[in-house]
């Protein structure tokens, strides 16, 4: 029981788990602890992502038995290459993205800043135990502590967010308990609820129907909670609402971790023939994936607000991964998994830039941005490599992993999608772009009383405006804290990074994370 | 037929209580209502669950034991399935915990719009 990588199997969650117990009691006599404590557990948990990673790839699947008790009775932690690939995704985007909202707590939640993070790192728990848990019913327990941790963090924005929260609870809660509804009919056919054990003992009762509904209730339980289109009514209003330090920590992993847990059930729990062949649940997701990658740019288009625009994008976004799922062939699913962690840098980078301007501008309407790349140039520098990732411009990681979901459709000889991902594409170039044109074209206004005052001084002294542009972009400069800055940019260099290894990535790691049998 | 509902009707009454839960849920207007929806939607899954555990003639799934012996050799017939029961206390602790949060959004909601009908609600935000 030595072994590090056992230890780092069950610490990953009970280090997070523990210490967010522990910043109320810390938060008490030292009021600012709440973002380090919170900010160092899930450096933790990272540091047990990469060894958990690390030895996966090289010794192979790492099982660890809660208390003692075996499988098939007690609880099991499973790491295979899948969801250590995604544990690595999951805490190195969290890691970012907690480092970026310090300063955004500081400002939009001055006096609930314990709170928040007790609450902040509750739903990291919840995200890392539905990654490692080897068990059904433990993973139905980890979505709801994400999902109540969601609500909670929800709830405390402005405007609106009470009421988008209370949707996401109603809708939230209906996905969870067809969830468990599924997880129950499982349980009476084949009496177990470990993932290994139902992969097993499954395959002779695929005739049943109740093993369909089993699979039908998954799949709609899984669809309301990644937000697929057209069950996606809770997910726009409560990203935008949240306060952004939330939002930028919901939006690029809540989604990603919920078509991990659809991977999981579809190609692990039912085995590939049985999801492909004996009912057409795989054709139906991709369907109803095309038509929300299509919806969800062209709703993202209609939005003057900026996070929503990029909340309609998730929608989306999510449709090509589940497209990948869908189309259920292996470079369908590389582009799937590539999608997955190119989304957790993407989502993770344009949120947090939102969470900036946001901080700087007060506002997130996009009709505001006039001239933006003067004030802040470095975040609006980050903005456009995500923007370019999220539309798929070859350096960076979009690019790879829309190729290889194009390569797989084509594989399947689905032309549909083929066209369906280009033409989402092209609404993405829109949307994009449609924010980029105000934001470095729209003509010059001199806002501020300062600058009008220095104009006068410079053309009473005969200059022209022409030549001091460059001073007056210094003067009117107001850039994000360099401890927002750097978290941005780290992840806007993830994505480039990302894109010019996409290969070794999945020579490396993706390869061995599809799941057998496809 | 009358047999074929009788012989199952927990599972029956199970569904008909999710039904009720839905349409709570989806159609009722008053926020309130619809938490209640959630409660009952919630409950018929529980029912479900508990349903399962249940063989006739069974009785509670203790085995006696003495140092560390049994004492009897335990037929599975004798006994309920444990199981479910466990797994329900589990997922009743996550029901008042979603039913707690709920009521503190419903709260901040009745604060901040002065009502709790959504009717009401959405004519404000316009």
């Amino acid at each position: 029981m030595n072994d590090p990588q056992l230890q780092a199997t069950v610490l990953i969650v009970v280090i997070p788990l523990m210490i967010s117990y522990a910043i109320p009691l810390l938060g008490w006599r030292w009021r600012e602890s709440g973002y380090y404590v919170a900010q160092s557990a899930i450096g933790a948990s990272l540091v047990c992502a990469l060894i958990l990673l690390h030895g996966v790839l090289t010794q192979g699947t790492i099982h660890y038995h809660l208390g003692g008790w075996f499988p098939p009775w007690g609880i099991e932690y499973v790491i295979d290459p899948l969801n250590g690939f995604i544990a690595v995704v999951v805490c190195a985007t969290g890691f970012l993205v907690t480092l970026f909202s310090k300063e955004s707590v500081e400002k939009e939640l001055p006096d609930k800043k314990t709170r928040f993070y007790t609450i902040y790192l509750l739903l990291f728990t919840g995200l890392m135990g539905i990654v490692v848990t080897g068990d059904l019913f433990n993973l139905f327990v980890f979505l709801e502590i994400a999902s109540l941790a969601a609500y909670a963090l929800i709830a405390i924005g402005k405007d609106d967010a009470p009421l988008a929260s209370f949707n996401y609870i109603i809708m939230g809660t209906i996905g969870a308990i067809f969830y468990l509804l599924g997880v129950g009919y499982l349980y009476i056919i084949t009496g177990s609820l470990n993932i290994a054990d139902l992969s097993k003992l499954l395959p002779p009762l695929y005739e049943s129907k109740v093993v369909l509904i089993a699979m039908a209730f998954f799949a709609i339980g899984l669809a309301i909670k990644i937000g697929l289109f057209p069950l996606h009514g809770w997910l726009p209003d409560a990203y935008t609402y949240a306060p952004s330090p939330v939002s930028s920590f919901i939006a690029p992993l809540m989604t990603k971790v919920g078509c991990y847990v659809m991977i999981r059930i579809i190609f692990t729990v039912f085995k590939p023939y049985f999801s492909i062949e004996s009912i057409p649940v795989t054709e139906i997701l991709s369907w109803i994936a095309a038509a929300g990658m299509i919806m969800g740019s062209i709703f993202a288009i209609a939005q003057s607000d900026f996070k929503k625009m990029l909340s309609f994008s998730i929608v989306a976004q999510t449709g090509y991964i589940v497209l990948g799922i869908g189309l259920a062939n292996r470079t369908a699913l590389t582009g799937s998994l590539l999608h997955i962690l190119n989304e957790a840098l993407t989502i993770g980078v344009l949120f947090s830039v939102a969470g900036a301007i946001v901080y700087k501008l007060g506002t997130s309407n996009i009709y505001q941005f006039g001239n933006l790349h003067k004030k802040m140039p470095f975040t609006m520098a980050a903005f456009l490599v995500g923007a370019f990732s999220m539309v798929g411009t070859p350096p960076t990681c979009g690019f790879f992993s829309k190729l290889y979901l194009i390569l797989g459709a084509i594989e399947a000889k689905q032309w549909v999608f083929v066209a369906v991902i280009l033409v989402s594409t092209l609404l993405n170039v829109i949307y994009f772009f449609k924010v980029v044109e105000i934001v470095y074209f729209k003509p010059r206004e001199l806002a501020t009383e300062k600058e009008k005052e220095i104009l006068k001084v410079v053309y009473a002294n005969g200059g022209s405006y022409k030549e001091n542009t460059r001073e007056l972009d210094l003067l009117g400069r107001n850039e994000a804290p360099l401890s927002m800055l750097i978290p941005i940019f780290i992840m806007a260099a993830g994505i480039v990074l990302a894109g010019i290894f996409y290969f070794d990535i999945i020579t490396g790691v993706i390869q061995h994370a599809i799941p057998s049998g496809i | 037929m009358v047999e074929y509902v009788m012989g199952f009707y927990n599972y029956w009454i199970c569904v008909v209580l999710l039904m009720i839960g839905f349409y709570a849920m989806i159609s009722k207007k008053n926020l309130i209502k619809k938490l209640i929806g959630l409660h009952i939607f919630q409950t018929a899954v529980m029912l479900f669950f508990i349903s399962t555990s249940v063989k006739r003639g069974a009785t509670v799934p203790v085995a006696f034991h003495r140092q560390g012996e049994l004492l009897q050799a335990i037929e599975v017939q004798q006994f309920m399935n444990p199981l479910p029961h466990v797994l329900i206390l589990t997922a009743i602790v996550v029901m008042i915990s979603t039913t707690g949060v709920a009521l503190a959004v419903l709260l901040l909601i009745y604060r901040r719009y002065k009502s709790l009908e959504e009717n009401e609600i959405l004519r404000s935000i316009r």
